[in-house]
């Protein structure tokens, strides 16, 4: 580890801890000591300033050299009939070794945010959508419909980088934008605007969000609704809903899947797609789906170039096998179906990996604490602190650079995994 | 190392070489003159097999956003093409939409060695780049697409001058790792962001009043007077629509004897006659091509089966998404720059329109004279995956075969086209330029598509065989910079090509004005916009080539 007092300044810096990926980040570094001093929020500062602790892998908690721990990894995947590796949590090049292991161990790959990616996923799978991305959304949106979803505790830049800046490309005033809440409430006052307008909150229960959803497609498409209410919500304030999202020459549907945790919200999603697809029979309308924190986003593009499928996808076979249901790593551990789980999880100290019987390898962030001590811990670097990378935004259409801001001496992902392979 | 290829037929354009036995000596990946008395290290024996460049596929959708949605969306068009690992390849899968390893697998058996991006998102290079990066032994390289962003429409409405114009392309080349500029559905993807369903030709852009022809003749231009070797690729207005024939011919004429290359001609060959309003204009396309030479177009080509499209017209994709087969389809609007549609498509042989769309590509192949400007290509997938390049190149040099398939389609469809009576049968060395050394010419590749001395030995090495398709399926051996990649039509070796790249001259004054756009209405700063070199050597395995730039105009 190098040490130095001297203090460094980076401007410019793009964070992967939140799906935004704001990348006008203001970071100062002294010796490994890491803060952010502009443009940060809760979610950044936690990201960048988290401290090194551990830095020597371990193995059964003992402390032993890297090359001991990779050696015992091998083992431990080389050994194994069905190895899952999990989390997957890493820039670009650590997904690229995680899927390179993965195709030559016979290994399952899944990410810890699949749950909430495969709202989406199966959604795009299924019939599709109409997208937008932020900066279309900073320049264009003239009414913003959240459903589901708070959006500020886990994007608390949303309002100020898309919604209320100040100048935009077709000369709107961006203050009087409408912004709507169907479902949740926002949890604090960031979509307010600037001129202290609240936003409109039609507040409904998550479970009768499928019904409400169907409801405003079919008030959208000029259907008949006989119900006067529903899901607590009057026809009236739905209908009013509809005829705004017709009115509106560039409205905007966001939602964040991670919120929607209710069963089959997937349907729910598709409900609100093809909405928007009916909406844009006239106008344009467009579904920004939030998510994509911490790498989650990189998982799917990654797994999808190298394998054609997104992930949950096993190679056990020896080729590339998918099912979104099967190859859920939650449940495959959990039913015995895996012996081996390599864990992923170079962002968050908290992710750490499930409870599981399976041996478990942890390429992890320095910093976690583990309930069960995993069979070998590998602490490592955290991509765009201690190594360069590339992460995907939320949105997918934009990839961040990652850069180096310290030299703490950690592997990178891609190091450790790439290193298992080769001492398969 | 000191390699000689003894006793080969080489068909080489590029010297105007056709069918002459002779030898190829190989001296690190580079083709070198004979030598007097150096000692050979490795000699392989071609007497009697056709010997040619690699081949090179101009126009290829196999890296970048719209790419990765048509793979994640189609799983079910993966399942039945899934790709096993061996000792030497990664597994893989798609038909249509092919995993990246799959990809350069594929197109190394099939006798390429190049592909080219020809749709890349300044904002979504890094991607295109990232997924090229994982495609093993082809080389690579991309065309950037501007023409609806809005900081070029704001120049263009604020009437800055050509040079200005000139700079903003250069840049934009420079730090996406280009090669060449495209332009798709000239303003439309913006158009439809403002609610506009179709933009012809001189139809004003709503909110800037720019036309079509404008943003054309602006960027033909440029990438003219900047020098870059790839003239302006062009995906025209009005994509599929029945009568389109009128606006393409206007575009050849409009652009006033610019370079212009016009891409997936077939899509825009359209007429209105007979009772199903949709006739071929090929004739008339090819009559213009023919008498236009600042002109080069690659056709297109639809073949029969399930695929999909993708194209980063998102306005002709949304208007064409009633018939995506099966019934799924996106479209997006992209960070002010762009956007994409990807439909998946079954092209039916018993489809009135699809049996003329194919008649329509083959009569473009063979009414335009001159294959130097002509280019085989399918706009993979959205014609038919790449994989049926063989079969095309067979209905390209086999009347019969061709006749045989036209006479199975729809007969309202065989009675609207004359293609049944033409005689043209195209020969090796036609295929070689249009695979070949026309290719390389038109994309700018100085040292490739050509086997003379200096350039990289990328070379395809056949067994003639009356069956072309199955001749071009699997050739014998393939090089690639000199290494053997493929013997007997099997992959032997794994290597990574290099990406080619021009870095056209600019005035850096331009980042005084682009600095503070990204800075007000971005949300990525410029900096971070850039790909840097690093990005694309990676992690170690990936090169840049950068190719010369023409003498160009005013700077």
């Amino acid at each position: 580890m190098a040490e130095s007092n001297d203090v460094c300044v980076f401007h410019e810096v793009a964070s992967p801890f939140c799906g935004i990926a704001s990348d006008d980040l203001t970071i100062e570094v002294s010796g490994q000591t890491v803060s952010v001093i502009e443009n940060g929020d809760a979610i950044t500062k936690k990201g960048f300033e988290t401290q090194i602790t551990d830095t020597e892998p371990r193995i059964d908690g003992q402390e032993v050299s890297l090359e001991e721990a990779i050696a015992k990894a091998a083992d431990i995947v080389n050994a194994s009939q069905q190895p899952v590796i999990g989390g997957m949590a890493s820039d670009i090049n650590g997904i690229r070794a995680a899927m390179a292991l993965a195709d030559k161990t016979g290994a399952t790959v899944d990410s810890m945010d699949s749950d909430s990616a495969f709202r989406n996923l199966l959604v795009l799978q299924d019939t599709g959508w109409m997208t937008t991305t932020l900066t279309e959304v900073r320049n264009r949106v003239d009414l913003l419909l959240v459903v589901g979803s708070d959006i500020e505790a886990d994007y608390p830049r949303f309002y100020e980088r898309m919604v209320w800046n100040e100048v935009s490309l077709f000369d709107q005033d961006t203050s009087s934008r409408d912004v709507i809440y169907l479902g949740k409430a926002p949890s604090g006052d960031t979509s307010t605007s600037p001129n202290g307008q609240k936003a409109q909150v039609l507040a409904c229960d998550d479970n009768d969000l499928p019904e409400v959803l169907s409801v405003l497609r079919a008030l959208v498409n000029g259907k008949v609704i006989q119900a006067e209410q529903v899901g607590g919500l009057t026809l009236v304030d739905l209908t009013d809903l509809a005829e705004k999202l017709k009115q509106a020459a560039y409205s905007v549907v966001a939602w964040a899947s991670g919120s929607m945790q209710f069963d089959h919200a997937e349907v729910s999603i598709q409900m609100l797609n093809e909405m928007i697809k009916d909406l844009n029979e006239t106008t344009r309308s467009s579904g920004l789906p939030l998510g994509g924190k911490e790498g989650s986003t990189s998982v799917y593009n990654v797994s999808s170039w190298q394998s054609g499928y997104p992930m949950r996808t096993s190679f056990n076979r020896g080729y590339p096998d998918y099912d979104p249901y099967l190859f859920d790593s939650k449940s495959m551990l959990a039913n015995g179906e895996a012996d081996s789980l390599v864990w992923v999880s170079s962002f968050n100290v908290d992710r750490t990996p499930p409870e599981t019987g399976a041996p478990t390898v942890v390429i992890g962030r320095s910093g976690m604490t583990f309930d069960q001590e995993p069979a070998v811990f590998i602490p490592v670097g955290v991509p765009g602190i201690d190594h360069a990378g590339r992460s995907f935004r939320g949105d997918s259409s934009v990839a961040v650079p990652l850069r180096k801001l310290r030299d703490s001496g950690l592997p990178s992902t891609f190091d450790v995994l790439s290193a298992i392979e080769q001492a398969l | 190392m000191l390699t000689k290829l003894t006793g080969g037929r080489i068909i080489d354009p590029s010297q105007g070489i056709n069918d002459k036995v002779g030898d190829l000596y190989i001296q690190d990946g580079r083709i070198i003159d004979p030598p007097s008395d150096a000692k050979i290290d490795e000699e392989i024996n071609l007497r009697g097999k056709i010997v040619m460049a690699g081949a090179i596929d101009m126009h290829t959708h196999i890296g970048g956003g719209k790419v990765n949605i048509a793979r994640t969306m189609l799983p079910e068009d993966h399942a039945a093409d899934v790709i096993a690992r061996t000792e030497l390849m990664r597994s893989g899968c798609g038909h249509a939409a092919p995993s990246t390893l799959s990809a350069g697998y594929r197109y190394a058996e099939m006798g390429y060695t190049a592909g080219f991006e020809p749709a890349i998102l300044p904002v979504n290079a890094r991607q295109a780049h990232m997924e090229m990066h994982d495609t093993p032994i082809i080389d690579k390289g991309g065309y950037v697409m501007l023409g609806s962003d809005d900081f070029l429409l704001r120049m263009m409405a604020a009437n800055k001058d050509q040079e200005a114009i000139n700079n903003y392309v250069a840049w934009t080349i420079t730090h996406s790792q280009a090669v060449g500029v495209k332009v798709v559905n000239p303003g439309g993807i913006n158009a439809f962001k403002f609610n506009q369903r179709k933009l012809d030709l001189d139809e004003e852009n709503a909110y800037y009043g720019i036309t079509p022809r404008d943003i054309l003749h602006r960027l033909a231009r440029a990438v003219n007077e900047l020098g870059v070797p790839h003239p302006l690729h062009v995906h025209g207005c009005n994509l599929g629509v029945p009568g389109n024939m009128g606006t393409t011919l206007d575009t050849i004429t409009g652009i006033e004897g610019l370079p212009m290359h016009m891409t997936h001609i077939q899509f825009h060959s359209y007429g209105i006659e007979g009772d199903f309003k949709f006739s071929s204009g090929a004739a008339e396309i090819a009559e213009a091509i023919n008498a236009n030479k600042n002109i080069t177009v690659d056709v297109g080509q639809i073949l029969f089966g399930q695929t999909v499209t993708a194209s980063g017209d998102n306005m002709r994709q949304h208007a064409g998404h009633s018939h995506a087969h099966p019934n799924k389809w996106v479209s997006m609007d992209i960070e002010c720059e762009a956007g994409c549609g990807v439909v998946p498509f079954k092209y039916k042989d018993q489809s009135y329109v699809n049996a003329l769309q194919w008649m329509i590509g083959l009569e473009t192949f063979l009414l335009v004279d001159d294959p130097w400007r002509i280019f085989l290509t399918t706009d993979h997938p959205n014609g038919a995956p790449f994989t049926s390049y063989p079969h095309l190149i067979r209905l390209l040099m086999d009347k019969t075969f061709r006749n045989d398939i036209m006479s199975r389609l729809h007969p309202e469809a065989q009675a609207a086209s004359h293609l049944a009576s033409v005689e043209r049968e195209y020969s090796l060395y036609e295929i070689a330029i249009m695979t070949r050394a026309g290719a390389a010419k038109l994309v700018g590749l100085s040292d490739r598509g050509r086997l003379s001395k200096g350039a990289a030995a990328d070379i395809t090495v056949y067994t003639e065989h009356e069956d072309k398709e199955k001749m071009f399926s699997k050739p014998d051996y393939v090089f690639k910079d000199g290494q053997m990649v493929v013997k007997d039509g099997n992959l032997i070796h794994v290597s990574w090509g290099t990406t080619h790249v021009v870095k056209p001259d600019y005035d850096e004054s331009i980042e005084k004005e682009l600095k503070p756009y990204f800075d007000r209405f971005h949300t990525m700063k410029m900096g971070n916009h850039k790909i840097s070199d690093d990005e694309i050597i990676d992690d170690g395995r990936g090169s840049l080539t950068v190719q010369p730039l023409h003498a160009g105009g005013p700077i």
